[in-house]
């Protein structure tokens, strides 16, 4: 029997009523799978609906038509079995680190012991058991989204969807984060290797995590135009894997896609003006 | 660091200190003519009565603890009211347009003019304080919350819907102390106002309380006892004020400090 793969686009649309223009169609005939263990990472001009695309995956956004499958069942309302993390700050200020890790837990209503030795086990993973009882403004940035990672992680969810969590840190943090991840969701200490639906812009990133990576279309009414396999072997580093000669082979051939739709992107920029085909 | 920042601390008091001898020196000295004292009293009599109220004859504390409890019943009743009220017409944004001109007109209304109205509805006891009050605590603290309702952070919002709460769980976990840190913000003035509706309740209508204390004087041109029971209640305002703070930096722990560095 086949396995329904964790995530199916099916031909999303999203359009916003915007007001005095009228609807605005963010994305048009999107498809897109995400299999299991896979990472996928989505990438596209600034605007393109990237975030809408994985709203609707997370259950938060109701696509305008189309049809969202999780593991073949249709999705109503939040998606369950999945875990996000955010772009901006999702922690909440009034609990500390360790009531933060704890929070999926304790909504799910599981007994407060075996919850609290879940998350120490995934504060001690991330490397911040000794900053439990902290506040989550008195912890650096990247330590917050550490604490983000074992909020979303301890709850095992079967798909993690990553709104570009790292883009505000400083690059060398950022790459100890993205290790983490990679090490975290395939490494050795997950039971099973997790899928994951990660959206950047930043196309370096994207080739040293990804197993497969889509291009999207500058918006209005973006879709993907490409898509590419990413062959650089497990496990990674993704300090060191930019030296691999087929790394450039990849970044080369993806850009040529992505540069036009940013180029579109930025002239639209610069003219705002909405130019209906 | 501590040494110095102690020794300003000093400095600052010193400044305090002498301002208020300041004051207190130019009542004194302008309060030696007669007809000037006739206005605003002299110092060193408000000195007397006070401590004649509060030690020799021991006559205030029933008036100051019927203003007190009544300022205290109020500031409770109104606040749980507003907070509730403030959650509901957060979290229905429908129900909320609706009594929007509702709202604005009761808020815009000058209430203290309802003190004579509560004074038939409820009598000439405590309880036509307590209204008035409330309709001053009540708007108060509404209107934050439901400002705070409206601004919680829709991150961490989506953020505690995907980590899989429910709708309850939103408002018990979400929703109710971010909308808490907005009712601490208004308590200092709520706390305030409660008091101002008390005295001036009483003002316009009791048999006790020291906003009665204050309109017996003044009906028989006594100066002094205005002034001492004015003093008073500035200090029981300053206590309450204090308490509030207390409570406010014990229960808001997870809040940076004014003038904490943030660490990004």
């Amino acid at each position: 029997m086949k396995i329904s793969p964790p995530l199916e686009l099916k031909d999303i649309s999203c359009s916003f009523d915007s007001g005095s223009e009228g609807l605005y169609t963010a994305t048009k005939g999107v498809n897109l799978t995400v299999n299991s263990g896979e990472f996928v990472s989505v990438v596209g001009p600034t605007g393109c609906g990237k975030s809408t695309i994985l709203n609707v995956a997370a259950g938060l956004l109701s696509p305008s038509s189309g049809e969202v499958l999780s593991f073949g069942e249709p999705l109503k309302g939040i998606n369950k079995k999945a875990g996000y993390m955010f772009q901006a700050e999702a922690l909440m200020p009034w609990r500390n680190v360790m009531d933060n890790v704890l929070a999926g837990l304790q909504f799910k209503g599981l007994d407060p012991q075996l919850s609290r030795e879940i998350a120490s086990d995934w504060l001690k993973r991330v490397g911040l058991l000794a900053f439990a009882e902290r506040y989550p403004h008195q912890l650096s940035g990247g330590m917050r989204k550490r604490v983000s990672l074992a909020q979303v992680l301890a709850l095992e969810p079967e798909l993690i969807l990553m709104d570009e969590p790292f883009s505000a840190l400083d690059i060398q943090t950022r790459q100890l984060m993205e290790n983490e991840v990679l090490d975290l969701c395939f490494g050795t200490s997950m039971n099973k290797p997790r899928s994951v639906l990660f959206i950047t812009h930043d196309l370096d990133e994207a080739i040293a995590m990804s197993d497969r990576i889509v291009v999207l279309s500058a918006g209005p009414a973006s879709h993907p135009i490409g898509e590419f396999t990413i062959d650089l072997p497990r496990p990674r580093d993704v300090a060191n894997i930019r030296d691999n000669p087929h790394f450039f082979e990849l970044h080369a051939s993806i850009w040529a896609v992505l540069r036009d739709e940013v180029m579109k992107s930025y002239a639209k920029q610069l003219d705002p003006k909405p130019s209906n085909p | 660091m501590t040494t110095s920042s102690r020794s300003q601390s000093a400095m600052l008091r010193v400044w305090q200190l002498l301002i208020l001898a300041l004051i207190l020196g130019f009542w004194h000295w302008s309060s030696r003519k007669p007809e000037v004292a006739f206005f605003v009293g002299e110092p060193l009599i408000v000195w007397t009565r006070l401590i004649d109220w509060l030690f020799v004859k021991r006559d205030i504390y029933l008036h100051l603890g019927v203003t007190l409890l009544e300022t205290l019943l109020a500031f409770v009743i109104g606040t749980v009211c507003g907070l509730l009220a403030g959650l509901w017409l957060g979290l229905s944004p429908k129900t909320a347009r609706v009594l929007d001109p509702f709202i604005k007109a009761t808020n815009s209304m000058p209430r203290v003019i309802l003190a004579p109205i509560f004074c038939v509805w409820f009598g000439l006891g405590i309880w036509s304080k307590v209204a008035l009050s409330i309709t001053l605590v009540f708007f108060i603290v509404f209107f934050n919350v439901y400002q705070g309702i409206k601004e919680v952070s829709p991150v961490v919002l989506a953020n505690t819907k995907m980590l899989g709460a429910n709708y309850s769980q939103l408002i018990r976990h979400v929703y109710l102390p971010s909308a808490t840190s907005w009712v601490f913000s208004s308590l200092h003035t709520s706390v305030g106002l409660a008091f101002v509706g008390a005295v001036v309740g009483e003002y316009l209508g009791s048999a006790q309380g020291v906003g009665y204390l204050i309109l017996q004087a003044e009906g028989t041109f006594d100066i002094n006892t205005v002034f001492a029971g004015i003093l008073l209640l500035t200090l029981c305002a300053l206590v309450l004020d204090t308490l509030v703070t207390r409570i406010e930096s014990r229960l808001m722990v997870w809040q940076p400090k004014a003038g904490q560095t943030e660490k990004i």
